[in-house]
């Protein structure tokens, strides 16, 4: 075994080898370098024909047509495209979009922006388990609606909103559903001919493939319009100008692929080795699992340790690679605002950490990792004065601190 | 963020051999303890800082110190090297103590001065209550 143990996989994952090889075989002059744009030699063609292959690769996956997909850098610009080019485009029949407050930056700073140019956004609250109730959704739409975009799965805890019974609502009142599905691909099955979405991103990185490329959907039927974001050649129907990047677009491919012949079993292995960890872990005092207990996909452990502040854990724990819910590793020193939505105490977010299991997590390294998060645990529990309070009776929410 | 190895090496020695460090504590009401605790839990960090004191000509003197500290790596590692700089000095010495002797000491990065800040004010505290009890 070798350390550190990685247990990030829902922040980025390594390119599987299989990814890897098709990737090289685009780069260079033996290879496949040429310009999928190209349309007067075989160079051209023959790249062309890699970047389609790919394409179908990443509507098999997720059974839509080809002519659906749009290559993008990565799901951040999925979601930009998606959420401006939407409500630029639909802003003479509304101002009203809806989200959650627990989305991905991509989708709230896209949302702000558009506040900033005069749309109104409304920010669900999320239940305690970390899930945006459907009936909440239909309860927030007006006349004014044009826009509703929430994720399929957290990126922080994991949990798996219902998007079919969300895309009945929005298709009924013929409001445009767009899906950040960024940590979704190869963890949950998604059947785009069944669900009502009309906009969906996608990320390569998240699911083992290449960073710096993704994909949106968009919908052909019904056809969903767009204003592009980003101008020049025309590329993929006007939606998203610039040069096909062939060895990132094929890596995407390849690793969708993947994702879709090794799903089911990677799943259940990863499911195991979550079960084992969290069993392992459960019976420890004050230890609480973040989100909810069904609805979530596999490889997610988000937990919260109470009375040890989560930062000084990830310290504890050199030898694994996670994060924190508390966002105590950026510039910010507030807690995780998606444990804070949750309703969290402080406390109880600033206490938390994320570990995500992988395709390639072995059963040994969760052991070594149950064994070192226990007595971490503990000796940070000897060093806190708040887990003292706790074991004496002090009831924390009672005492005026001394802010510092 | 990288931490310094300062930093580090002064977070791990505390985790892993807590009584070596004067991790711990007394009961407060004891006459000789004053007792300091800053910080707060909604911000990620809580100390509490024990100092054990005797009188010795016209002052008194720290002669043993325990804490305790809920926090970042860097508030545990500022905490601990703050007990190094009180053991034996005085009172008025110890008020003379600054956050940027910690900072220093330590190689905390902006981000993290405000450990050091809670650090110093943990030991204001501290003196504060035993002098209060005099």
């Amino acid at each position: 075994m070798q350390l550190p143990i990685y247990l990030d996989y829902a922040s980025t994952t390594p390119a599987d080898p299989r990814v890897v090889k098709k990737m090289q075989e685009c780069l260079s002059l033996d290879g496949n370098f040429g310009n999928p744009a190209s349309r007067s030699h075989a160079f051209g063609w023959k790249a062309e024909e890699a970047t389609e292959e790919a394409r179908q690769h990443v509507a098999d996956l997720v059974n839509c047509d080809p002519r659906e997909i749009v290559w993008t850098s990565g799901a951040t610009e999925s979601d930009n495209l998606a959420i401006k080019g939407a409500a630029r485009f639909y802003k003479t029949k509304g101002n009203h979009i809806i989200t959650s407050k627990i989305e991905h930056k991509a989708v709230l700073d896209s949302c702000r922006q558009l506040e900033r140019e005069g749309f109104d956004i409304t920010y669900l609250d999320p239940d305690s388990n970390g899930i945006i109730s459907p009936d909440l959704v239909k309860e927030s739409l007006t006349d004014k609606t044009i826009l509703v975009s929430l994720m399929h799965i957290n990126n922080e805890i994991g949990v798996v909103n219902d998007i079919k019974a969300i895309g009945e609502i929005t298709r009924e009142a013929g409001i445009i559903f767009h899906v950040d599905a960024a940590q979704s691909t190869g963890k949950l099955p998604i059947d785009l001919s069944k669900i009502k979405v009309d906009l969906m991103s996608f990320s390569a990185h998240k699911t083992y493939g290449p960073k710096g490329i993704g994909a949106m959907y968009a919908s052909r039927k019904p056809r969903v319009r767009l204003e592009a974001q980003i101008h020049g050649g025309g590329h993929e129907r006007g939606m998203r100008s610039g040069t096909l990047a062939t060895h990132q677009i094929v890596g995407m491919g390849e690793a969708f692929r993947i994702a879709k012949v090794d799903m089911d079993e990677d799943n259940k292995r990863i499911e195991k080795l979550r079960n084992k960890f969290w069993g392992a872990i459960k019976d420890m005092e004050e230890v609480y699992l973040n989100g909810d207990e069904i609805s979530r996909a596999p490889g997610f452990l988000n937990v919260s340790f109470n009375y040890v502040e989560g930062e000084s854990l990830i310290m504890a724990l050199k030898d694994i690679a996670v994060s924190s819910g508390s966002a105590c590793t950026s510039a910010s020193l507030e807690p995780s605002y998606v444990l804070r939505a949750l309703g969290l105490k402080d406390e109880l977010a600033h206490s938390s950490i994320r570990f995500a299991i992988g395709r390639f997590t072995t059963e040994e390294e969760v052991e070594y990792t149950i064994d070192l998060v226990r007595d971490s645990v503990e000796k940070l529990r000897t060093l806190s004065p708040l887990w003292d309070m706790y074991k004496d009776g002090v009831d924390l929410d009672t005492i005026e601190w001394a802010e510092g | 963020m990288a931490y310094s190895k300062k930093v580090v090496e002064k977070f791990e020695n505390t985790l892993n051999e807590p009584e070596k460090n004067s991790v711990g504590r007394w009961d407060p009401s004891d006459l000789d303890i004053g007792t300091g605790m800053v910080g707060a839990p909604a911000c990620g960090d809580v100390m509490r800082l024990q100092i054990k004191c005797k009188p010795e000509k016209n002052s008194h003197v720290i002669s043993d110190v325990k804490f305790k500290t809920y926090g970042c790596g860097s508030a545990i590692a500022s905490s601990s090297e703050l007990v190094d700089m009180l053991i034996g000095k005085t009172l008025e010495e110890a008020r003379e103590i600054k956050n940027k002797d910690i900072a220093n000491a330590l190689d905390l990065p902006p981000i993290k001065i405000h450990c050091s800040v809670l650090a110093e004010d943990s030991i204001h505290k501290a003196i504060e209550d035993y002098e209060s009890k005099l």
